[in-house]
């Protein structure tokens, strides 16, 4: 079995690294390029840049951003956010991508994750889905960052998504995103045990518990973590250069803390789970 | 570029198939002090110093493309002739005689074995083990061999490298095995060397610095070979 598989999931908006909380209330924490250098020196397992806003062509676009990093950084490299078509997974493959994460446009064309798997190979395809808890205890998946209801429940989209071709799933509780709370562990558990591919989980790491928590209880083959280790490096890359352009700054300005998590290293947790008997690289 | 950096600098071919990202192949030869070309052109495989085979994807198709390129021949040759050689996950695959990849397809046939799916089990406790195996995992020696002369010198045993893959390698000939990795309650062959003929079935292009050594292990054999 791989080690535990960590990845940094850096929310970039414009030529910003954001983090909200419910997917929402984004504040700016710095640049994706230096958090994302500072992962790999930190022993970080994998990344993902996942674009909230979909700005795939625009000016200081994802693209850019993919291109320089990918040329310094040498671990895996996945990329979401608002990719639509075999056109666009093809430019950030040239870009430097290893894999991409595809949400929005899977749901509304099943038959993407099919095409893209042949086209690509099942490992470069990702699907990612974002699931809000309802009422009756069933999971919905949503999109545009947990804002659009689809009617789609997202265990057996997870079921279909590996039977169209899908590498991977990464499952993200929307409930528990930005919380610090921990991850849904009945989620991730139901996806897990519904697709023989590997499952990432997401949303909620607070403590290094959660994460032990994710793999032990959860199933999880790999973790999405945010919060958790982005306020720990703030103080190490974040806030410099210029932030006119884009987003909220106000935290940047004030550096109160964040309450929500405690904040950890990247060694520190790891050694937490090498504790527990479980495989860290 | 002076023609001493030049000299130290090999040429490395990156064979195109048209299967697999080879951007992040080219960054690792770069940083490692190659000089990397892209190409699909017998030719250049010929003057090139050392001869890369990446490859992500099927290997029926794979096999396909490179016999319709006209490229198999040539790469068995420089194989044979002792040029250098790095076989990357599919390209490790593509060297065995078979694979039983969705059919019979053949190989190149410069490695005795077969290529054979990885199976789903149950992993440490109780927790399923997935298809395709994706991340990093720990390479040991197989008993009785060293990494020393080898792409694997001067890395910890136990290393971690980055896999992604649901086929792996038999090797027939366990002399040929450099590397092993566990799966389940079983080993499989996690590198291959012969000569100056090596493969691996992870990606060192992806895994980190202990991956990049691989590469500028590459780049010594290039240079003690002149």
């Amino acid at each position: 079995m791989a080690a535990v598989r960590f990845i940094a999931r850096l929310d970039v908006k414009g030529p910003n690294l954001v983090k909200g909380v419910h997917l929402e209330g984004l504040r700016v924490l710095g640049k994706p390029e230096d958090f994302a250098r500072h992962y790999y020196e930190n022993g970080i397992d994998e990344l993902i840049f996942m674009d909230v806003v979909a700005s795939l062509y625009g000016r200081n676009s994802l693209l850019d951003i993919i291109r320089k990093t990918s040329s310094e950084i040498f671990i895996p490299l996945s990329v979401g956010g608002g990719l639509r078509s075999i056109e666009d997974i093809r430019a950030v493959l040239a870009a430097g991508a290893d894999k991409v994460c595809l949400n929005t446009a899977a749901i509304a064309n099943p038959e993407l994750v099919r095409e893209a798997s042949r086209c690509f190979g099942s490992s470069t395809i990702v699907v990612s889905i974002e699931a809000i808890r309802q009422p009756d205890g069933s999971y919905e998946a949503y999109t545009d960052n947990g804002r659009q209801k689809t009617g789609v429940e997202a265990v057996g989209w997870a079921r279909r998504a590996a039977e169209l071709g899908a590498g991977e799933i990464m499952i993200t509780s929307v409930d528990r995103e930005g919380t610090g709370q921990g991850y849904d562990l009945a989620l991730t558990k139901s996806v897990a045990s519904a697709v023989d591919i590997p499952v990432i989980a997401c949303g909620g790491a607070g403590r290094k518990e959660h994460v032990g928590d994710a793999v032990t209880q959860g199933w999880a083959n790999a973790v999405g973590v945010a919060s958790l280790l982005h306020y720990n490096v703030l103080d190490v890359v974040g806030g410099t250069g210029s932030y006119e352009e884009e987003g909220n700054i106000e935290y940047l300005k004030g550096r109160r803390g964040f309450s929500h998590v405690e904040r950890s290293s990247l060694g520190e947790i790891k050694e937490y789970l090498r504790g527990l008997g479980l495989e860290c690289r | 570029m002076s023609a001493v950096e030049k000299a130290s600098r090999p040429r490395v071919a990156i064979v195109n198939f048209g299967m697999g990202n080879l951007f992040s192949v080219r960054q690792a030869c770069l940083r490692a002090g190659l000089e990397p070309s892209i190409t699909s052109k017998k030719a250049e495989l010929l003057e090139a110093d050392g001869v890369i085979l990446p490859g992500v994807g099927a290997f029926g198709r794979a096999m396909e493309t490179l016999r319709e390129q006209g490229l198999v021949s040539v790469l068995k040759d420089l194989a044979a002739a002792g040029r250098p050689f790095m076989g990357i996950c599919l390209g490790l695959q593509l060297l065995f005689d078979e694979s039983i990849e969705f059919g019979r397809h053949e190989g190149m046939a410069i490695f005795a074995g077969q290529v054979v799916r990885l199976e789903p089990g149950i992993g440490p406790a109780g927790r399923p083990l997935k298809i395709p195996e994706i991340g990093w995992k720990p390479l040991r020696p197989p008993s009785g061999r060293g990494w020393d002369g080898s792409l694997l010198e001067g890395l910890p045993e136990g290393a971690h490298m980055y896999f992604v893959h649901s086929f792996h390698a038999l090797a027939a000939k366990s002399e040929s095995v450099l590397a092993i990795t566990p799966f389940g309650d079983m080993n499989y062959c996690a590198a291959v060397q012969q000569g100056r003929l090596f493969a691996c079935q992870f990606h060192p292009e992806r895994s980190g610095p202990v991956g990049l050594k691989v590469y500028e292990n590459f780049r010594k054999m290039i240079l003690s070979g002149r």
